[in-house]
């Protein structure tokens, strides 16, 4: 195919992504020129509060988006699939859950609750490959041990397992047809700590094991700085900041990024007064081409004057600010 | 020099649980204990954490400290007074009145069909004070000022659904505040809010202690929030509180090993 990746190591590009919603209030841009790679055995954050647009670029590489939702430029490579320009038929029977799957959000509620676990399991496998059950009931029982659940307990029924447990089926479900890309979007949010510690350190072995690439979307910077290698901020549809993790959170430059990781309470040193990101002052960008601005507060004269641009703080660190 | 606001002696409440046959058969235990004699002290003005995983009994502890749930054993005292022999109906109601509890969800807690205005101002018909319309209409202004619902006037028509989720929080929290309670119960208040807006409903909680000398039992799962803005912390594991002390104390220095096991659990901005 035409379209090849950047570098060998490339898994995923998605360059200058739009997508906008539909309502019978017009239109309304979720995801504004949006680009990122995810390499092979990467983690890569998504990060941002609600409404910034990262489930909806998950949404789009899954091929999943919403009636009223529509891509108004950009492409999706994966591979050598171009996924924009795919067929759903082909998409599914290529890459669908064989080599893109997902985590969905609240995946505690993603089990249907009157079918056993190896039946839900074995019903993803079969669904994607023809494999026998016999097959299928033997791998089934080789994801439940790699998620650490004891392969007698799929004949349970999801009300017997535990928040994390549930979670955990999720995450072999998704495993099924061993993918290279696993996109989890908030797979932790409403779990307690103890249990999303082990979530967080089973994608982690997951990740170092198989080889498994992963976008994980949340709003918890924290969780990112846990288990991500490469994160991007989002804010109102666009990408912000984009480092490697140890520099985004060393030395943030745009000041959403800095409002966002100062308002995370610290819990290692002392008592710092949380950062809090003003409300907006008002709904106009005034003129800015900068989405921030309205409750910006270093904003500057270029902030009104020109367009805003990507630049390059260090190597392998983007912002999209007039400061430096 | 510190008064005692709230004081819990031998608190204990429990569920009945179902259980199979087999276990009928068994003569395995049915029963939970959800709060397993919990005794505790809560000052006057102070914000005292309660932490713990989901499932530990936090927020039974929480509703039955205001006899939302019906304690098995034990005694409640309230300023003083005994509150867990209270049964009389007005007797009831002017001990509640000076306690109130907020809820983890915003979205269920308050009703989407009435109107901003109404809600904070059921809890003053409820209790039957301010027989003036005006008078009430000047309270629920002020409780929606006191929660920064600013101003105030363009909100009293508007509906839940035209609030953000921040927005709902601090109605809810203007409902309580409306009666002027001195001691509120909120159970995992912020759990629910996107971090910028958390932060702010943290500050404001912090400001409105302050200004009406609030005392809360904030019952949270996120130990660095519980840091951030509780004066003390007990950590409850399985209805019993299994270490208590000051917040900075139990976070930096914990000894109860279920305690360092949560602290430990806490993932952490790398920031250097």
């Amino acid at each position: 195919m035409s379209h090849i990746p950047d570098t060998p190591n490339t898994l995923l590009k998605i360059d200058s992504l739009s997508i906008s919603y539909f309502t019978q209030r017009g239109s309304i841009s979720a995801v504004d020129k949006v680009t990122f790679e995810v390499n092979n055995g990467e983690a890569f954050g998504l990060a941002g509060e609600s409404g910034s647009g990262k489930s909806t670029i998950a949404q789009s590489i899954l091929k999943l988006l919403p009636t009223n939702a529509e891509v108004l430029n950009g492409k999706i490579l994966f591979e050598d699939f171009d996924i924009l320009h795919m067929k759903e038929e082909e998409f599914r029977t290529k890459l669908r859950w064989k080599r893109i799957s997902t985590v969905p959000q609240a995946a505690m509620n993603a089990l249907t609750p009157v079918h056993k676990i190896n039946k839900q399991i074995i019903e993803a496998i079969t669904a994607h490959e023809h494999v026998s059950s016999e097959e299928a009931l033997k791998r089934t029982e080789k994801l439940l041990e790699t998620v650490n659940i004891p392969k007698e307990r799929g004949k349970d029924y999801p009300h017997q397992f535990s928040g994390g447990m549930k979670q955990r089926a999720v995450m072999a479900m998704a495993l099924a047809c061993n993918p290279s890309l696993l996109i989890a979007d908030e797979p932790t949010t409403g779990l307690d700590v103890i249990t999303q510690v082990e979530v967080l350190s089973l994608l982690n072995s997951l990740k170092s094991k198989l080889g498994l690439s992963l976008i994980f979307i949340t709003h918890d910077l924290s969780i990112l700085s846990e288990l991500c290698d490469r994160i991007a901020i989002m804010y109102a549809g666009r990408i912000v900041e984009k480092a490697d993790s140890r520099s985004i959170f060393a030395n943030p430059i745009h000041p959403y990024t800095k409002a966002l990781i100062g308002s995370y309470p610290d819990i290692e040193n002392g008592k710092d007064k949380l950062a809090t990101i003003s409300e907006i002052k008002s709904k106009t960008y005034a003129g800015s081409d900068c989405s921030f601005y309205s409750k910006c507060e270093k904003s500057v004269k270029q902030c009104l004057e020109e367009k805003l641009e990507y630049h390059e703080v260090e190597k392998d660190h983007q912002v999209l600010c007039h400061l430096k | 020099m510190t008064t005692r606001l709230v004081r819990i002696q031998n608190l204990k409440k429990i569920y009945k649980k179902s259980s199979t046959l087999f276990q009928k058969l068994q003569g395995q235990s049915k029963f939970v204990n959800a709060v397993d004699d919990v005794t505790l002290d809560i000052n006057k003005g102070e914000i005292l954490g309660i932490v713990g995983e989901s499932g530990s009994g936090k927020t039974t502890l929480g509703r039955t400290i205001l006899r939302l749930e019906e304690p098995d054993s034990g005694l409640i005292f309230f300023d003083g007074s005994n509150f867990t022999d209270v049964s009389e109906h007005s007797e009831m109601k002017t001990f509640r009145r000076r306690m109130q509890m907020i809820f983890q969800d915003p979205f269920e807690s308050i009703n989407s069909r009435m109107k901003v205005s109404n809600i904070v101002a059921e809890p003053l018909e409820v209790h039957n004070i301010a027989s003036h319309k005006r008078e009430k209409r000047d309270m629920v202004m002020r409780a929606l000022e006191d929660v920064k619902i600013s101003p105030a006037e363009d909100f009293m028509d508007r509906y839940p659904h035209e609030l953000s989720g921040g927005q709902r929080q601090r109605v809810a929290l203007a409902r309580t505040l409306v009666l002027k309670p001195d001691f509120i119960v909120a159970d995992e208040p912020v759990s629910m809010l996107d971090v910028s807006v958390r932060t702010e409903l943290l500050h404001l909680m912090l400001g409105l202690r302050k200004k009406y000398d609030l005392t809360y039992l904030f019952i949270t799962h996120d130990l660095a929030v519980a840091k951030y803005i509780c004066d003390r912390i007990g950590v409850m594991l399985l209805g019993k509180i299994v270490e208590l002390g000051p917040a900075l104390e139990v976070i930096h220095h914990p000894r109860h090993s279920y305690t360092k096991e949560l602290r430990a659990a806490v993932p952490v901005i790398k920031r250097k």
